[in-house]
């Protein structure tokens, strides 16, 4: 209906090659980002920030991580809730150690530790691939969810093995910690996801990016007209996991603000995350946040429905969003493989020509 | 001679829970080799089978809490306790008319789909099951007792003692490997010398020629799938009378994918002797170095061996050479 090709000229290569070509997505966009930063603060309450918009923002920085990695690089992992719990031991380990440290720094440097790691676990990619690597990224998961449970330095020897984020503040208003107001906590984790997935469009767009897609489509074929399979991999592990242990640093030191490593990094977290990306769109960065959105909001409102509206017990409205979710995976592999961003993509191409097909 | 019977203890112990790894791993390998589907559903599966079966054993009424929930009853047994044989036909049942629905309304959708998009759709079934099973019986922690005797045997106890140190075997554990032994004796048997056997390995020796000669694809699914389920019953049954039924179960399934890698996809006794390293291996971890770095090693003893070995083997011990072309 408003998203028309027609009156696009483009007359020079730079003009050709802008992240979003098109005027409409790039007025749309603008749009998004002012209602995100100026109208969204002015409206939000702590139950909208909690339950829903900080997970959302936060967990979608972790799948667009997941979906480079598997929907862009074809590797697939199952260890994406330990490399967040990296990235949550490391913000933990540097704002205790270098308490001067800009939070910033912490959340990126943390995200830094995390690529590390991922690349350390993604070595074997090298030699294996498919299921074989998701075995090898359940040892990731198994093994480092163990090393935090025991390993005292990790939780600086604390009683109850719990971390704590000590309050940190930029420019004066406290991010973490109990101070932290919901609207500078909405703000700086909106920077994080703004920039991360701005990033991220552009690395899919660039060499980088063909290169993992290349690896994706066929690595042997990707291997002979000479990308190097070994940078692909490696890079896509760790940009992946920088993305990764962002969300995960932000989890912890912006959204919980103390963590059981256990509880929150389990293998559910894993799979939350695949999922968000299957149901979302595998390859997609918009399938990456649609499925977050998805996967945050249909607990909540399925609560609200059986919970409260019905009046059903917890654990029934439980079982039943089990069967909701593992139904929605079977439905969306089998109906639309490409997921919700596909849909969209088909309802913005009918959009196009309405009201008039012809 | 004291340590050496230690030591001994903890081999027979792993052995045990290897075996109950390795029928988990079975039911892996006999969907994968006839499918090409790596089911990431057997531990849900086993799960399943062994609530269903402790629902009927105790004549639970299925979708209890739902159906008190909308009419406003108050309705958990229908007050008699069936014969554990009758349930266990009952169970197998069940676990045939889930192969069927399997079957038709999802695998039949998923032909020629990439082997990781299968994988995903059986995460997504699991995570069905999971919820459809706790809805049917209900997430209770169930005690499972079909008269297999437990309890520390006597007789290794006093046969041992005088050498030093009286091990401590469970009655269960001894019973447990025999019944895996009868179930794999009999699979063998079942796939060597009846005609569904042979055109179970017709299929998994080559599908394309296994249509020509006039096998249908799909009821072999569904008879490999109800072996699965049934293979699942069992696994359940022994390690829901060890444990209890409950949720842990099903994260069995997650320690066979080691077991598997280690023994090869496609291999039978591979699935067997891997589950018994597996089993003895995390066993022996835990006894010798687990004390020194703060001991749980068994959560990710398993997987880090299966990584290693598949840098080096990645088709496992025995399985096919992995060979790829252009």
């Amino acid at each position: 209906m408003f998203y028309r090709e027609s009156g696009e000229f483009k007359s020079s290569y730079r003009g050709d090659n802008r992240t979003f070509p098109m005027s409409y997505d790039v007025k749309i966009h603008i749009f998004m980002m002012l209602v995100a930063i100026f109208v969204i603060p002015m409206v939000i309450n702590d139950y909208w920030a909690g339950a829903i918009l900080l997970p959302f923002m936060i967990y979608s920085i972790a799948s667009i991580g997941l979906n480079l990695l598997t929907g862009y690089s074809g590797q697939v992992s199952l260890g994406t809730g330990a490399f967040m719990a990296v990235g949550a031991y490391a913000s933990y380990k540097l704002m205790t150690s270098f308490p001067e440290l800009n939070i910033v720094f912490v959340v990126l440097g943390s995200g830094i530790i995390t690529a590390a790691v991922g690349v350390f676990f993604g070595l074997p990619s090298l030699r294996i691939k498919g299921f074989y690597l998701a075995v090898a990224t359940l040892a990731a998961q198994f093994f480092l969810v163990w090393l935090f449970n025991k390993v005292g330095w990790f939780y600086n020897y604390s009683a109850t093995g719990q971390i704590t984020s000590p309050e940190r503040t930029l420019f004066g208003f406290a991010v973490t910690g109990a101070n932290a107001t919901t609207e500078v906590r909405y703000l700086f984790c909106l920077a994080f996801v703004v920039v991360l997935g701005w990033a991220a469009k552009n690395l899919t767009r660039g060499k980088i990016g063909r290169s993992w897609m290349a690896i994706r489509d066929m690595d042997i074929a990707a291997e002979i007209i000479g990308v190097n399979p070994m940078m692909a991999k490696m890079s896509a592990f760790a940009v992946s996991s920088f993305y990764v242990g962002v969300s995960g640093s932000l989890l912890f030191t912006v959204f919980y603000g103390a963590i059981e490593v256990t509880e929150v990094f389990g293998i559910e977290r894993s799979f939350l995350i695949l999922f968000m990306i299957i149901i979302g769109g595998l390859g997609s960065l918009l399938g990456s946040f649609i499925g977050a959105a998805f996967m945050v909001i249909m607990p909540v409102l399925l609560k609200n429905i059986l919970v409260t509206g019905l009046g059903w017990p917890t654990d029934v409205a439980t079982h039943f969003e089990f069967m909701i979710v593992g139904a929605l995976i079977i439905i969306f592999l089998i109906a639309e493989p490409d997921g919700l961003a596909k849909l969209w993509g088909l309802a913005k191409q009918k959009l196009r020509l309405w009201p008039f097909p012809h | 001679m004291e340590s050496l019977l230690i030591l001994l203890e903890v081999t027979i112990n792993g052995l045990m829970a290897g075996v109950l790894y390795s029928l988990v791993a079975l039911g892996f390998v006999f969907i994968f080799k006839a499918s090409g589907i790596f089911n990431y559903a057997q531990g849900v599966m086993a799960l399943f089978a062994a609530m269903t079966l402790v629902g009927f054993l105790e004549g639970r009424v299925p979708f209890a809490h739902m159906i008190n929930i909308v009419f406003g009853t108050n309705i958990h047994h229908f007050g008699f306790h069936a014969p554990v044989l009758v349930a266990l036909v009952g169970t197998a049942l069940v676990m045939f008319l889930f192969a069927v629905i399997v079957e038709k309304y999802i695998l039949r959708h998923l032909v020629n789909q990439a082997p990781i998009i299968l994988f995903m759709a059986t995460i997504g079934l699991a995570f069905f099951m999971e919820g459809f099973g706790d809805m049917m019986w209900g997430s209770d922690v169930k005690t499972l007792d079909i008269g297999i005797p437990s309890g520390m045997s006597l007789t290794i106890d006093e046969l041992t003692y005088p050498l030093g140190y009286g091990m401590y075997i469970d009655q269960l554990d001894i019973y447990a490997a025999l019944i895996a032994v009868a179930l794999v004796v009999g699979l063998t048997m079942f796939s060597q010398y009846t005609k569904t056997g042979r055109a179970l390995r017709a299929v998994a020796d080559d599908h394309q020629a296994a249509l020509s000669v006039g096998i249908t694809l799909r009821s072999i699914w569904v008879i490999v799938w109800t072996i699965a389920g049934i293979v699942a019953l069992v696994g359940g049954v022994l390690w829901g009378s060890k444990s209890g039924v409950q949720f842990s179960l099903s994260l069995i399934a997650l320690k066979a994918l080691p077991v598997l890698f280690l023994g090869g996809l496609t291999s039978i006794p591979g699935a067997i002797i891997g589950g018994l390293i597996i089993g003895v291996g995390e066993k022996l971890f835990e006894f010798g170095v687990g004390p020194l770095i703060g001991g749980a090693t068994e959560n990710w003893f398993a997987y880090v061996v299966a990584l290693l070995f598949l840098v080096f083997r990645p088709q496992g011990l025995f399985g096919e050479k992995i060979i790829e072309r252009v």
